[in-house]
């Protein structure tokens, strides 16, 4: 059984949204995710500044098996990037939640988010 | 996978926390815990490989050894009892059947060991070559397991549950005896570049056998090896992979295998003129090992691009868990071998650094 943490939205796709409260969220994929891909070798993120829609690929996710697009829950701009992926990137193996995030957006219409998988939804369609 | 073929280990590596998947039609172990730290625990001290689905023919009679000189390329008539010979068995037109191992046993009493995606075609072919010979031609894959131990603690891990003398089974080797009570063929070779054992033995033995070696094992760091570590310590090993490095269109010469091909051996052979033909006019493609220094993986099936376009096809690609970085092999044009080559990884030109494998360092077997 992953592990879902209700703090946060998900994506069909498996990427989690963790919203803030000034308007920022943080993106990255789950436990199932990181446990179907297997080690992980590569992650691939867009640069700073980087304007993307909703469901726009921001990245590349690549294990020994294969390599993933990664797909953005909400519209936003990029405002940071897990630099430490780059230098070990089975962090995102280890603890996808917490120091295995992807990247950190300035929202562009949080309303987005309300088309998201709750943590519930999530737990059941990965079960 | 109900229509998968399994081993008498299933169970086995269900229990241990085991990831099956689809190879060759076989519901096989590709990971346990991560393929990355089984690779490196294989060359730092050991690790234990279910590969039953390995294919076992006894080849028996008057007329074995002429009739194994015939379908192979290397040299049969090298072998003594207890001697392991390794060969590529080609068609006619130089292109490979499969790559096998040849156990003599005793004169006229031959084992083989063959790839599992090509039991159905290797027995096929070996029949129909068979007829004109002194012999006989059993399949005797669902009677064997095979466990393989690998890894510079091997050695001592078997060790400890057999009384035959190991120090006296060098590399390439073999001997008969009991391992933790279970009869085996105790062969010292593998497929990782490390030293260690593939032990046959009847395959309703395994999970026994399987059992006390990882219990012997674990205090040597011994762990569990799916098929994906098994691939990546192979390709930094520099061993070929049916399918990929040799196919029934890229022959022995063209994959950098010519020490294979005895020319010089009493007899000849199927694919005899043709492995000539292309050794003296040289082979109009080639199988090249590369590096990239980069970490993203150069997938099977990418296109190599030389200067002025594509060259060829990447046939193996992993990242190298040792150096840190992308390995691989391709099929090039000869011509292009010495230009600069490159391959295309979303969007990303990556140069390949060309390598006289093996990748990594290994101790001299």
């Amino acid at each position: 059984m992953s592990n879902v943490p209700s703090d946060r939205k998900y994506t069909k796709s498996h990427e989690w949204l963790k919203l803030e409260a000034d308007g920022t969220a943080t993106v990255g994929i789950t436990d199932y995710a990181q446990n179907s891909l297997g080690d992980i070798t590569f992650v691939q993120l867009p640069k700073t500044g980087a304007v993307l829609k909703a469901g726009e690929v921001f990245g590349v996710v690549e294990s020994v098996k294969a390599a993933s697009d990664l797909y953005l829950p909400v519209g936003g701009t990029v405002l940071a990037v897990n630099a430490e992926l780059d230098r070990a990137p089975e962090t995102a193996n280890r603890s996808p939640f917490d120091d295995g995030w992807l990247a950190k957006i300035k929202v562009a219409n949080p309303a987005e988010a309300g088309a998201l998988l709750s943590a519930g939804d999530y737990a059941r369609l990965t079960g | 996978m109900g229509n998968l073929k399994h081993t008498t280990l299933r169970d086995f590596h269900v229990a241990h926390g085991a990831r099956l998947v689809d190879f060759a039609g076989w519901e096989m172990p590709v990971q346990y815990r991560s393929i990355l730290e089984e690779h490196k625990a294989v060359r730092r001290a050991a690790g234990l490989f279910d590969v039953s689905h390995m294919g076992e023919v006894d080849v028996l009679g008057a007329g074995a050894a002429a009739f194994l000189n015939h379908v192979v390329t290397n040299d049969v008539d090298r072998l003594f009892p207890g001697r392991v010979l390794y060969s590529p068995m080609c068609y006619p037109h130089g292109g490979v059947v499969d790559d096998l191992l040849i156990y003599m046993r005793a004169p006229e009493v031959y084992f083989l060991c063959i790839n599992a995606g090509n039991i159905d075609q290797d027995l096929a072919w070996l029949r129909e070559q068979a007829a004109a010979f002194a012999v006989t031609v059993t399949d005797r894959s669902a009677d064997y397991a095979l466990l393989a131990v690998q890894g510079p603690r091997a050695a001592a891990i078997v060790q400890s549950l057999t009384d035959a003398k190991l120090e006296l089974v060098k590399y390439y080797h073999f001997t008969e005896g009991e391992v933790a009570g279970v009869r085996c063929l105790l062969s010292r070779t593998g497929y990782t570049g490390e030293d260690g054992f593939e032990l046959y033995h009847a395959a309703g033995e395994a999970p026994r056998l399987a059992e006390a070696l990882l219990a012997a094992g674990a205090p040597h760091g011994l762990e569990l090896a799916g098929l994906g570590a098994r691939d990546s310590l192979r390709l930094e090993a520099g061993y070929p992979l049916y399918g990929h490095e040799i196919t029934a269109e890229v022959s022995p010469i063209a994959a950098g295998l010519g020490w294979t091909v005895k020319f010089d051996k009493h007899g000849d052979f199927i694919g005899r003129a043709a492995l000539a033909a292309e050794k003296s006019g040289g082979s109009a493609r080639k199988i090249v090992f590369f590096k990239t220094g980069d970490r993203r993986i150069v997938r099977a099936g990418a296109a190599v691009l030389g200067p002025a376009g594509e060259v060829g096809t990447v046939v193996s690609g992993t990242l190298s868990p040792v150096l840190n970085e992308a390995i691989g092999s391709a099929l090039v044009a000869t011509g292009a071998a010495a230009l600069p080559l490159a391959v295309e990884i979303r969007g990303a030109s990556i140069n390949l650094q060309l390598v006289k494998p093996p990748f990594v360092s290994l101790k001299k077997l």
